[in-house]
Parts: structure tokens; sequence; C-alpha cells
């Protein structure tokens, strides 16, 4: 196995497109040097990412934020006008594993990674973040939810490499939220996730929102009728139900041990309402 | 042809250089060609924590960790810890208050109970848990654990206002 740790993202990208077979992007680890140990395979290269120059920063721009796609999760927290902004996407990146998994993994390689139940990914989507991505032929951006394609499958080419994930600036009045349910208090696999971004008017009724469910179909889901069931909205019962419904009706998912079909449906709905009254509340501190 | 590279990594604060693939897991580095056997392995895929170490100021599994990834850092195993004449006070609370029974998990707790220390040096029980959770023990039932990271917390408290 061939180990390279270029100092610049041109480097990594002609690294990456040069290579014949088996090559993989290393950010924390968490995920690619556990299947590697799970499934007992070989890379024949590996691109750590983790020195190029940048990539390790959380950037606040005229247009939001800008997290490196080499910065560990534990640090977004770290970061207070992250957390005052996008709340939602920082509470999910903090449940990704355990201290030690936090201090290494990122959401980029959590996203890049594909798993139906990727924790920050519904919480990018619904705050609409977009992926910048570089490769041989030049950077591009892409909404987060386009990233990946179904379980392990991303849309990237060959070559390209997830620089940075670009938050927006909230609109004021505006928070997120994210909610999972897991059979143990840490370090399991989300059975359902649920992430709510919605902003408030003046005259304090919902304005916008977006609505993301994790773990409930082979890729994030982002949930339209849900978001219409809240916009105008004082979120009283009867929105708070038709989200419920909306985010069950829109659930497709597999039954396995930690959850049936039926329960993960009802749970998504559930989980849905209490992101919203999560997101609601921030919101009006706002 | 060998794909061999040179790597220097610092352990407990004496530089040791080798040459090795990159690929091998630092655990390995660790165990075998280093013969620190602190650091436990259990699982291999990050599962369990017996293998966690302490690199450059943080917590990490370290059988989840090329030794190339480590190359130029700071590792501090449980050796660095505390030894037989000079045990830190995690390692006399653990032994006081039965926080080990078989003792494989231990090395692993034992270290990653040195950061949660520094990073919340007075933990509640359920912060405890929280930030032991990337560690199993399948003997203990983890009650005296907690007791035992409490009664070190205290400890190393007090020595610090007696200290100021
Ligand atoms: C004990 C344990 C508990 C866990 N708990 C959770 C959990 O609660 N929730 C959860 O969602 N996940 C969990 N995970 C999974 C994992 O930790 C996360 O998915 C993590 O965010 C992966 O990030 P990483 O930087 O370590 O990725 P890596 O392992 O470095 O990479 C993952 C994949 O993404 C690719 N990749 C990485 N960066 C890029 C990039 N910039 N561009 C293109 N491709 C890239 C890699 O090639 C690889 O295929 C857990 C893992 C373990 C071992
Ligand atoms: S051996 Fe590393 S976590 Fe189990
Ligand atoms: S004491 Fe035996 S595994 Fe913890």
């Amino acid at each position: 196995m061939r180990y390279e740790r270029p100092q610049t993202i041109e480097d990594a990208t002609a690294l990456m497109a040069g290579a014949e077979a088996n090559a993989f992007v290393l950010a924390g680890g968490t995920d690619l040097l556990v299947r590697m140990q799970s499934d007992a395979f070989e890379a024949d290269l590996i691109v750590d990412i983790k020195a190029i120059s940048g990539f390790d920063a959380i950037t606040q721009t005229e247009d939001g934020f800008v997290i490196g796609a080499a910065v560990p999760s534990a640090a977004l927290s770290e970061d207070a006008a992250l957390v005052a902004a996008w709340p939602g996407v920082v509470e999910a990146a903090n449940l990704i594993g355990s201290t030690q998994i936090q201090g290494r993994c990122t959401i980029v390689g959590n996203l890049c990674n594909a798993s139906p139940a990727a924790d920050s990914v519904p919480a990018l989507v619904a705050a609409d973040a977009r992926a910048q991505i570089a490769g041989p032929a030049g950077t591009r951006e892409v909404a987060i939810a386009d990233v990946p394609t179904g379980p392990g499958k991303v849309s990237l080419s060959k070559g390209e490499i997830i620089e940075a994930v670009l938050l927006p600036k909230p609109e004021p009045r505006t928070a997120d939220a994210y909610l999972r349910f897991i059979p143990r208090t840490e370090m399991d696999i989300a059975v359902v996730g649920a992430a709510v971004n919605l902003s408030l008017g003046d005259d304090g009724t919902i304005s916008a929102a977006r609505v993301a469910l994790g773990a409930v179909a082979p890729k994030v889901l982002l949930v339209e009728e849900a978001a219409e069931a809240l916009i105008g909205s004082n979120l009283d019962e009867a929105a708070l139900e038709a989200l419920a419904v909306a985010c069950s009706n829109a659930s497709n998912p597999i039954d396995d041990k930690r959850g049936t079909v039926e329960y993960r449906k009802e749970v998504a709905g559930v989980l849905a309402r209490r992101a919203a009254q999560t997101a609601y509340a921030r919101a009006g501190e706002n | 042809m060998s794909s061999k590279k040179h790597y220097s990594i610092t352990v407990n604060g004496k530089q040791e250089e080798f040459l090795a693939e990159p690929r091998e897991l630092l655990i390995y580095t660790l165990r075998e060609r280093l013969n620190i056997t602190g650091p436990h392995i259990g699982c291999e895929t990050s599962h369990c924590g017996a293998c966690t170490v302490t690199i450059d100021g943080k917590s990490v599994k370290a059988c989840t960790m090329f030794v190339a990834q480590a190359d130029g850092k700071y590792v501090t195993t449980i050796e660095g810890i505390g030894g037989l004449d000079d045990l830190h006070p995690l390692q006399n609370a653990f032994k006081e208050h039965h926080g080990l029974q078989c003792g494989y998990c231990t090395p692993g707790m034992i270290t990653r109970a040195t950061k949660l220390l520094e990073e919340n040096p007075n933990p509640t029980e359920e912060e405890i848990r929280f930030g032991m959770a990337g560690n199993i023990c399948r003997c203990t039932g983890y009650q005296n654990i907690v007791k035992s990271i409490q009664a070190a917390a205290a400890e190393m408290n007090a020595a610090k206002e007696a200290a100021e």
C-alpha cells in the first residue's frame, strides 16, 4: 500500500486521478480503516488529506461558513459562531461515535461513506449545505443531498475530492435541530434521524422550512410535504400532525434488528415533531 | 521491493525511529515493534476502546490509525501515565474502588479517563458515562469504573487546591 500525505489539493486530486485502482481518500479513517479491518481488503493507494493547507479550518465568510474537509467533528462544537448559527448541524456531527472517534472523524467522511444512517447528513441537507468539490477538471459545487447516490455510493468522479462543506448564512430568526433514535444511548447506528431547519416571519409564523430524514431510505430524504406542513403555521398541533404524517409516509425503510418498517415510519414522524419543536424554540430566541 | 518507510514517533517522551510499512496499524507498532504492551487489542475495529492512547493531546483508538498517520506525533500510553512506584491517582482509584476485574479494558479506560478529567475536572456520573462511551468493559458493569473516576477526580481536585 502506498500512503501519500500531499500538502496541496492539486497534488491530492492528481494522485487520485492517476491511480489505477483501489485508491481511497483518507480523512479521519474511522470508516475506512474499520472497513479495511473488518472486510479485510487492501488499498493500493491512500491519499491522506489531513495535511492539505486550509483543510483543517472553519472559516466564516459573508455567505456563511466553510468547513474544511479535514476538520474533526469535535472542532465544530468549539466554534461559537457556528454553534450559534447552525446548532442542529453541530449536534448531529457531535453524535458521531465517542470522544475517541470525535477527535478524528469528519463530516465529509460521514457524507462520503454514504451510509443511509449517517448522522450529520440529514442536518446538512436541512441546512441547505453544499459540497465544494475539487477535481482534475477544476472545482464545482453540489447540494449535499446529491453526493450520496445509495448505500456506499457517491456521485464523485475519478480524481474528485470534497474540499469543504459550505453552510449558508442563516436568515434572521432561523434555527435547526437534529434528533436520532438509537437503542443504546451512545455509539450506535441511527434507527431514524430527523433534521428540521426553519425560519420565522415577523408575525412569528413559519416562513420557510426544510425537513430531512436519515436511515429510512437508501439515502437521505428531503421531505417537501413535511416542509409544506410547517410553512404558514405557528407549529400548532395540526401542523405537527401533518409534519409527522408526511415524514412517516415519505419513509421507505428496511426491516432489521434495530427496527421494523412500521416502527421506523412511526419514529420518523415522532422525531420530526420533536426536532421541529426544538428548532422553533431556538428560532424564537434568535 | 520493500515498501517500508522511515518513521519517527515520540512515545511516552522517548523518540522512536524505525522502518515500517505505512499500513501497519499503530497498535501493532506499539505492541509488537516497540514492546509497549499496555494498550490492548480487543476488536481492531474501533469499537471497544482497549487500544486507547493519547496522541497530541487527544484520545485516539490506536487500532484505527496507520503508523504513517502517527509519524512525527507524540503518543502517550498507560505506561506514560504512571508506573508501579508512582501510580497515577486514577490507577490508585481503580485499585481502591474495584474499577477492574480481569483488567483487559483498564489501560484504555484509564488512558481515556486521564483526558476526560482534563476536559472536565468535575464530571457528573452522566458526563463520565458519556465521556467513556467509547470504552467497553465486559466484567465490571461500569458502576465501579464510574466510582473510581469520581474518586480520582476528587483526589486530584483536592491536591490541586492544596497546591494553590
Ligand atoms: C465506533 C464507531 C462509532 C460510530 N458512530 C457513528 C455514529 O454514531 N453516527 C454516524 O453517522 N457514524 C458513525 N460512525 C461512522 C464514522 O465514524 C463516520 O461516518 C465518520 O464521520 C467518518 O469520517 P472519517 O473522516 O473518519 O472518514 P474516513 O474513514 O476517512 O472516510 C470515509 C469515506 O469517505 C471517503 N472520503 C473521506 N473524505 C473524503 C473527501 N474529502 N472527498 C472524497 N471522499 C472522501 C473515504 O475515501 C472513505 O470512503 C462510527 C464509527 C465507529 C468506528
Ligand atoms: S482494539 Fe481498538 S477499539 Fe478495540
Ligand atoms: S475489567 Fe474485564 S473487561 Fe473491564
